[in-house]
């Protein structure tokens, strides 16, 4: 597995550009790379912006019948998100933002787990499968 | 952190990202944008995505602040040349650009800005 700090906005793009390069080697149709990449950067400025930095994992799957998938992890120390569900919300945002990025990086990936203790830090997981 | 340019043609405003975007570099030319709407007496902008392989909600909230920006400034912003994969991710995320208009291209953008479409 691919492991990636997100420290700052550069490495934010440098995640999305190592996610580009992996499903693109992988398979994954223009439109799916596209989707997996906004996905991404989506989780990585979480994971900057509200866990305070962590890391990105990036690591590629198969499944029980053959297919190639893209397994991203995303993890932080950071505080934590008291109420999941609510954070899964559409419109649900804790700053000046929409709210769409959780709740549309889950729309644009085919698995999506999301762990999180407040003050034990966040864990997210999604999976891109090829078709 | 790099810097996207505005180049200024009559009185539109052009702007083509051709770098990947990271937020400040976004949030840097919606200022300088607003600096030049605010001198340069525009009348439209043009922002050309020809090259933006993705648009996140971030950025997507950034294209729609423009526009409502240049519009207190009497322009009208016009994002053109998006990608297909990325219209369909926008839509998928939830985001629909309102209060921008969309073109094909630059030369569509234009004529928008001109009024003739």
């Amino acid at each position: 597995m691919d492991e990636l700090p997100i420290r700052s906005g550069d490495d934010v793009v440098r995640v999305r550009q190592q996610v580009r390069t992996v499903a693109a080697e992988n398979g994954l149709s223009l439109v799916d790379q596209t989707k997996l990449v906004t996905a991404a950067s989506e989780l990585a400025r979480n994971t900057l912006v509200h866990g305070g930095g962590g890391m990105a994992g990036i690591e590629v799957v198969k499944s029980a019948n053959g297919r190639t998938g893209i397994k991203l992890h995303f993890t932080d120390d950071g505080p934590g998100i008291p109420d999941v569900n609510l954070a899964l919300t559409d419109g649900w945002t804790t700053g000046s933002g929409l709210g769409l990025g959780l709740s549309g990086a889950r729309r644009l990936v085919d698995e999506f787990e999301l762990n999180s203790k407040t003050g034990a830090g966040t864990s997210v997981v999604v999976v891109k499968w090829s078709r | 952190m790099e810097r996207v340019p505005i180049l200024k043609i009559g009185q539109t405003l052009f702007v083509s990202i051709q770098i990947d975007l990271q937020d400040d570099t976004v949030l840097r030319l919606q200022e300088d944008l607003a600096d030049e709407l605010a001198t340069a007496r525009a009348n439209g902008v043009i922002i050309d995505i020809t090259a933006v392989e993705i648009v996140d909600s971030f950025i997507g909230r950034m294209l729609t602040m423009i526009g409502s920006i240049s519009r207190l400034f009497d322009a009208e912003t016009v994002i053109v040349g998006m990608r297909p994969a990325v219209a369909i991710t926008l839509t998928e995320l939830g985001l629909s650009l309102s209060g921008v208009r969309t073109a094909l291209n630059a030369e569509k953008g234009l004529e928008i800005l001109n009024g003739k479409a």
